[in-house]
């Protein structure tokens, strides 16, 4: 089993508008929506929802006013300031549990919350594996981990060889969950000073995980300058540039119908070097059981 | 306009429409003294558009735990109470996963033995300076640690008293929003009329709902896409307060790092009667 994501550092370079486009190209495979908390991808696949479970994050401390005397230890003890004129702030609590350690009358105690949802759908592509994590939830990392392994799951069971993460903008722990025991990683970035400077940032991650990343520029001929300084960002950082997708409105247009571009227009400019990447992907996975020992080599920046 | 504080947050939930670039510019647009503090700590780029000046470099530590072996007769107690599971014992042996631990310094009050001290560690940095009359901070995680909590507190640490803050969000709905939109007397919803960006814009209103902030959007790229996102906005009476058209030449200046109000000054005056219609809103 093979496992791709799809990563950006920034957000809204195009992640979801390629991850879409390479599920249609791919036949079938297991699509898994990483971005959590903002997961978009299911407006384009159109899941059927098969089945649902709960998420449960992190705890939630809750003080029983018959019991507390008002000592104010929890107050002074917890580190969030999470404990305001004896009310817990479920903004602020984590759930840590030294409140209800250090209540004398053992007042406080922690319950589980509901966090979110995750999904088991179909899609014309291939099963998907995707999730919702609640309105000011915490703790998308370990949400992540429950939707990767959901999507290994069905790759088991429906014995399919490859799995495509949809992952989340920025370099935390939902980013890091994205990226363990991944085959493949490709990095769509954006050639604006903001992409390139993220690019350096998530092209880190991916070193400090020690897996080698691909660069797919999306809209490279915005700015055809800051795509040259891309290239040779990417190449003194090892980092392959596998595509460059040029800038179309097409993309726009197929988003507002609800399909990947690649199914929308497939002649269209960004299809047709979206193809190009896919192929591109493909060989590279091709390289098949040498991929595991592919470690990165040393780099510099 | 000075006196009272107001911080205003700039969020969005999908990423790339545009919340650096209206951050950027309506603090620009003022003549005067305005904080502009970027709290996207994993992927920071306001500091692209404004060129500060940094005068003070802080690092932002957390503290983490660790076990004086000779003490510890591996009881586990440690290991059980922590929520986080950053503490293992193994057989005779405390491993510490220093990346997961929240530093609620729970391990430190149940051992028995006092075997668990806690020392700093370095997460990120916050950089504190000036951009023209603007005061400036942002923060940086380190690249390969997960939390970007503590950093962005530390970069909230720097808010005013008074004055005019504004305050660039992460992208996504999830802790690293709430936390820096947290305590902001209004949030301006950056989106873009598509489907990805309504979507994404319904999560924010909840979060924002949940937090009992209130707020109201400011359409980026107007022209593409369709029209579902003015219905939305015009079903659930939310205002919809400035519309930055789709536009090559903002595109471009975006993607050299350029403000795009030096250019075309007619938007100065545009963002702010932005903050003018904000004020009104949260009645200062």
């Amino acid at each position: 089993m093979k496992q791709i994501a799809i990563v950006s550092g920034k957000g809204g370079t195009g992640k979801t508008t390629l991850t879409a486009s390479f599920a249609a190209l791919a036949g079938e495979v297991v699509i898994a929506d990483c971005d959590v908390d903002a997961a978009t991808l299911h407006l384009i696949l159109n899941p059927k929802v098969v089945s649902k479970q709960e998420f449960k994050g992190q705890k939630l401390a809750s003080i029983d006013k018959a019991k507390c005397v008002e000592c104010r230890l929890c107050e002074e003890t917890c580190r969030y300031d999470a404990i305001r004129n004896l009310e817990i702030d479920p903004v602020l609590c984590e759930g840590c549990g030294v409140c209800a350690y250090i209540c004398p009358r053992s007042a406080i105690s922690l319950s589980e919350r509901i966090s979110g949802e995750a999904y088991v759908s179909e899609t014309r592509f291939g099963p998907m594996s995707h999730a919702k994590l609640g309105a000011a939830e915490a703790n998308s990392g370990k949400l992540v981990a429950l939707v990767r392994q959901n999507a290994r799951q069905l790759a088991e069971r429906e014995n399919l060889s490859l799995i495509l993460i949809d992952g989340p903008p920025g370099i935390g722990c939902p980013v890091i969950a994205s990226l363990t025991g991944i085959d493949l990683v490709v990095v769509v970035t954006e050639p604006t000073l903001s992409g390139l400077y993220d690019l350096g940032r998530i092209l880190g991650v991916a070193r400090h995980f020690g897996v080698i990343p691909r660069v797919i520029i999306n809209m490279h001929d915005i700015n055809s300058e800051n795509a040259e300084k891309i290239i040779e960002s990417c190449k003194r950082n090892y980092a392959e540039v596998i595509a460059k997708v040029p800038f179309d409105l097409t993309v726009t247009e197929a988003m507002v119908a609800g399909k990947p571009v690649i199914e929308y227009s497939p002649s269209c400019m960004a299809s047709k070097e979206i193809r190009r990447a896919w192929e591109e992907i493909q060989s590279i996975l091709n390289i098949g059981t040498s991929l595991e020992g592919d470690k990165a080599p040393v780099w510099e920046i | 306009m000075s006196g009272q504080r107001v911080i205003i947050s700039v969020a969005s939930g999908k990423g790339g429409t545009g919340k650096t670039t209206v951050a950027v510019n309506m603090a620009l647009s003022f003549g005067g003294r305005v904080q502009l503090l970027d709290c996207d700590v994993e992927e920071p780029n306001a500091h692209i558009f404004v060129k500060p000046r940094i005068g003070k470099v802080k690092p932002v530590f957390v503290p983490v735990p660790k076990v004086d072996e000779r003490l510890c007769d591996h009881c586990r107690k440690c290991a059980e109470f922590c929520e986080f599971h950053a503490i293992a014992v193994v057989a005779e042996r405390v491993m510490m996963f220093p990346e997961l631990c929240h530093g609620c310094g729970g391990c430190l009050l149940v051992c028995p033995k006092r075997a668990i001290a806690e020392e700093n560690r370095e997460v990120g940095a916050v950089k504190v300076g000036m951009a023209g009359a603007v005061d400036f901070a942002y923060g940086e995680l380190n690249v390969g640690e997960p939390m970007p909590g503590p950093v962005i507190r530390e970069v909230k640490a720097e808010i005013k008293n008074n004055g005019i803050t504004i305050i660039d969000v992460p992208p996504g709905t999830s802790c690293p929003v709430v936390e820096s939109v947290y305590g902001s007397n209004y949030c301006l919803l950056v989106t873009e009329p598509t489907p990805f960006g309504l979507h994404d814009l319904k999560l924010m209103v909840g979060v924002l709902k949940e937090l009992k902030i209130p707020f109201g959007v400011v359409v980026n790229r107007a022209g593409i896409g369709d029209t579902k996102m003015h219905e939305y906005c015009g079903s659930e009476r939310i205002p919809i307060l400035l519309e930055i058209p789709f536009n090559r030449r903002i595109a471009e200046l975006y993607s050299q790092g350029l403000p795009f109000i030096h250019e075309m000054p007619e938007w100065k005056d545009r963002f702010l009667s932005l903050f003018a219609r904000i004020k009104e809103i949260v009645g200062d």
